[in-house]
């Protein structure tokens, strides 16, 4: 049985709008009783369109928010607990959606080292913490570079190592491909999905883009503050109407497959890759070719 | 055209120069800094003599830093136009003995002439050697440096460490909010936005819808950072330990040596000429 | 009428140590009223592209006519030029600066100095096309929602009544609701409109979806300039420049490989669905 990393129980997040004499003039409830759970070395996926509430539930994670009802607890710490707060964003790193706004340093490894800094780790262990992190995100060879000359996906992947450098237990990003192309995007879900393999780092990942979710253990589906739809990414594909009804995609594939299911070409629930699909066809094809031949006999 | 601008970039190769301690580097350019006002209009000759032992000790430095000398010159352009300022100011505004050329209340005299020539060189020379700073300093390297330099300010109550976080997390967005400027006024011509007709005035307010959009840009990004640097256990200057602390090394003390020697001769020369 | 673009190429930097090519003998022709695609990876080429179009950048050799005139001669103006080649620049909701959405959109036909009734009509119009509600005009377009703000800038570009369109990832950073919205109003302006639409995007499965030729550009190059079921048929050369075929296409193309007698040109989903059924019930 797998240890608990996050647990988040009925978290209730209001944004209140106040006017000039301090009196409440809106309250926007972004999270509305949210429970979820994500074990150690788990990589989990939060797919939601904007507006979801996706963000907001990230941002309790990091202690950036604390919860209006309810407990949001990590690593075994009640993030509401102030004495703790670094504690926490030591075990739980984040990374945001603008690489640009989240890269302090001008040069790629003080940067990576910043973090470190800030935690008063040793000036020796800081220059073995910030090789290894730039290794594991593939951006050694840049180390000496300015991020301003990076492309997107190689910022973003600075971000990450800087994240590293601080060894969390777990890393939540939000959004982190969002302001990328293909490329980048995908240089970043490699590079995540090799940290939670090699490393063992547990992943929550908040994204609306479906495909960054297949390889997930398991996806979370937010819509409205709450949560709508939870289990493994074919679980949670199969439903393709019900996600569609949450704004969010599936992939071509899957959607592919619902489409052939209307016109009664029945293909099994739940495929989400392209050789899924060529199998269960031709599988289909043969079931038809044997009901045909009994059909003549 | 906006992104030609190279004062307070760093240019990253490996040189003596680019190794040595910022601290070194501060000092030195401070003492550069005082031998040319050591220098001025009143001794011609002396001050000639003054700007050549400066200008050979500058582009001593530029070479051995390996910075291209057009990379340097390329940061003189923005401020040409104060440069022909100061001057057209001292040809004309300077008054002297020998009149040169004389044209209603216009009057060019000797001294003007060499005044203007003077400050235009110790202009030149000013910016030539704050920018090579620059451009062998990060500037991380550099806000440690006048960190560890203002230290002993620290006791009087100055927020050191968050002044020095604030210049360098300045320069680190300067070059990202020139590129933002570019494309604002881009996407703004593209609306049919004229920022190179019209009086002063009309000129003003086409400024409008780049500052608007640039400001709500800059809070945007200063929230996001501010955000992304709670994120990863920034509070404030206590506690922190350094990834590259500042140690003098024996190239270091050498370098001061260098500085201390131009400072001597500057002041020999101070002493010893005294056209 | 249309745009041409003959032999034009574009260094940036020209003279510097780093000058670099953007864009290398491009030979183009845009005729009026069709929805054209344009793809290629970052730094292909395809922004330093769109910019000449409407002379915010120039040429440093080569020729750009628009309906006949060259733009490059001394008396061209290149504000009318602007006002007829509308160009939406990436997240073009970072140019909003006015205190009310309507004064916004009024920005760029009160540059053309058009009389205010005009100016009314226009952006009261170009609100409705890009289908933002009444009940925003007033409103600061810095309270609304990102999809909000983005239809807010892009109706500022329609309100000078451009004949050409020009989007550079209209889509970037919306969800799948909020792009579908987008494309499918940028899809009717154009087929109400009848103007010429670019659309400058990443995903393979909108272009597939939405335009009628497409512009493969790589290395300043145009790479292919056709139907986009003719250069998907080329998905392999794609790849090799970094992009790829919308992944139906790679599905088709695999149970084609598997022996199914199946037509592999195929790109959306909905022609994947016909073809499939077709061929299921010719299937015994």
């Amino acid at each position: 049985m797998k240890e608990t990393m996050i647990d988040a129980k009925q978290v209730v997040f209001e944004y209140i709008r106040r006017d000039e004499e301090g009196n409440v003039e809106s309250v926007n409830r972004a999270l509305d009783q949210v429970t979820l759970e994500v074990k150690k070395g788990d990589f989990v996926a939060i797919l939601g369109a904007n507006g979801s509430g996706k963000s907001t539930i990230a941002k309790h994670i990091n202690a950036i928010l604390v919860p209006t009802e309810g407990t949001v607890w990590v690593d075994g710490m009640d993030i509401a607990r102030e004495d703790k707060i670094w504690e926490i964003r030591q075990s739980a790193g984040m990374v945001f959606q603008n690489p640009d706004n989240q890269i302090i340093a001008t040069v790629v490894e003080e940067d990576v080292g910043f973090g470190p800094e800030n935690l008063g780790v040793p000036t020796e262990e800081i220059w073995k913490r910030v090789e290894e992190s730039l290794k594991a995100v593939g951006m050694y060879e840049y180390r000496s570079h300015s991020p301003n000359k990076l492309s997107g996906g190689q910022k973003q992947r600075v971000a990450i190592a800087g994240i590293m450098a601080m060894k969390p237990k777990c890393i939540v990003l939000d959004e982190p491909t969002a302001m990328l192309d293909p490329n980048g995007r995908r240089e970043v879900i490699q590079t995540i999905r090799q940290l939670n393999k090699k490393e063992h780092v547990t992943v929550l990942l908040i994204t609306h883009y479906m495909d960054e979710v297949t390889y997930a253990d398991r996806v979370i589906v937010m819509d409205k503050g709450k949560v709508v739809l939870t289990g493994t990414p074919k679980e949670v594909f199969s439903q393709v109407e019900i996600m569609k009804q949450h704004k969010l995609d599936v992939p071509q594939v899957t959607e592919l497959a619902y489409e052939l299911k209307k016109r009664g070409i029945i293909l099994p629930d739940g495929i989400i890759t392209k050789e899924e699909f060529i199998t269960a066809l031709l599988n289909c094809v043969k079931q038809k070719g044997k009901e045909y031949g009994n059909y003549l006999r | 055209m906006i992104r030609d601008i190279t004062i307070g970039q760093y240019y990253p190769t490996n040189s003596f120069i680019h190794r040595l301690d910022p601290r070194v580097k501060l000092i030195g350019t401070l003492l550069y800094i005082i031998s040319l006002f050591l220098f001025g209009p009143s001794y011609f000759v002396r001050s000639i003599f003054g700007y050549t032992l400066a200008a050979a000790a500058l582009f001593t430095i530029i070479k051995v830093s390996k910075v291209p000398f057009r990379f340097i010159l390329r940061g003189l352009k923005p401020v040409l136009f104060l440069l022909m300022f100061t001057v057209v100011f001292n040809i004309f505004l300077t008054p002297g003995e020998r009149e040169l050329f004389r044209w209603k209340f216009i009057r060019i005299t000797d001294t003007g002439l060499k005044t203007a020539f003077l400050m235009g060189v110790r202009l030149v020379l000013l910016i030539l050697g704050s920018s090579l700073m620059t451009f062998t300093t990060t500037p991380n390297q550099l806000t440690d440096g006048l960190e560890r330099l203002l230290n002993p300010l620290k006791k009087i109550k100055v927020p050191v460490h968050e002044v020095a976080m604030m210049m360098s997390i300045a320069l680190r967005f300067i070059p990202i909010l020139l590129e933002e400027t570019d494309k604002i006024m881009k996407a703004q011509q593209a609306r049919g936005a004229d920022f190179e007709t019209g009086n002063l005035f009309q000129r003003a307010k086409a400024m409008i819808p780049i500052l608007v959009p640039l400001f709500v840009s800059a809070f945007r990004r200063a929230g996001d950072l501010a955000m992304a640097m709670e994120a990863r256990c920034y509070r404030g200057g206590e506690g922190r330990t350094k990834m590259k602390p500042l140690v003098y090394e024996k190239k270091d003390y050498t370098a001061f040596l260098y500085f201390i020697i131009y400072f001597v001769f500057v002041l020999l020369l101070r002493k010893l000429v005294t056209a | 009428m249309a745009i041409i673009l003959d032999k034009v190429n574009y260094i940036y930097n020209e003279g510097l140590a780093y000058e670099r090519a953007a864009l290398k003998d491009i030979n183009l022709t845009i005729p009026d009223g069709q929805f054209i695609g344009l793809i290629g990876h970052t730094g292909s080429g395809k922004s330093t592209l769109i910019q000449h179009l409407n002379g915010l950048l120039k040429a440093t050799s080569g020729t750009i006519y628009y309906n006949g005139e060259d733009i490059y001669d001394p008396d061209y103006s290149m504000k009318v030029l602007r006002a007829k080649v509308g160009l939406v620049f990436q997240y073009p909701e970072h140019q909003l600066f006015e205190t009310t959405v309507l004064k916004d959109v009024q920005f760029g036909p009160k540059n053309l100095g058009l009389p205010q009734l005009e100016i009314d009509l226009r952006s009261y119009e170009a609100l409705k096309l890009v289908g933002l509600g009444e009940e925003l005009i007033d409103a600061s377009p810095f309270e609304l929602s990102g999809g909000q703000k983005r239809r807010v800038a892009i109706a500022g570009v329609l309100a000078m009544k451009p004949e050409v369109l020009i989007l550079d990832e209209p889509t970037a950073g919306l969800d799948p609701c909020g792009r579908d919205e987008i494309l499918n109003q940028i899809s009717k302006i154009h087929k109400e409109q009848k103007i010429t639409v670019i659309l400058v995007s990443h995903s393979m499965e909108d272009v597939a979806k939405y335009v009628e030729r497409l512009v493969v550009m790589d290395d300043g190059k145009v790479a292919f300039d056709a139907a986009p079921k003719e250069v998907f048929s080329y998905y392999q050369e794609l790849e090799k420049i970094g992009l790829a075929a919308p992944q139906v296409t790679y599905i088709m193309n695999g149970l084609a490989d598997s022996g199914l007698s199946i037509n592999r040109n195929v790109t959306t989903i909905q022609e994947a669905v016909e073809e499939l059924v077709t061929w299921w019930n010719s299937e015994r």
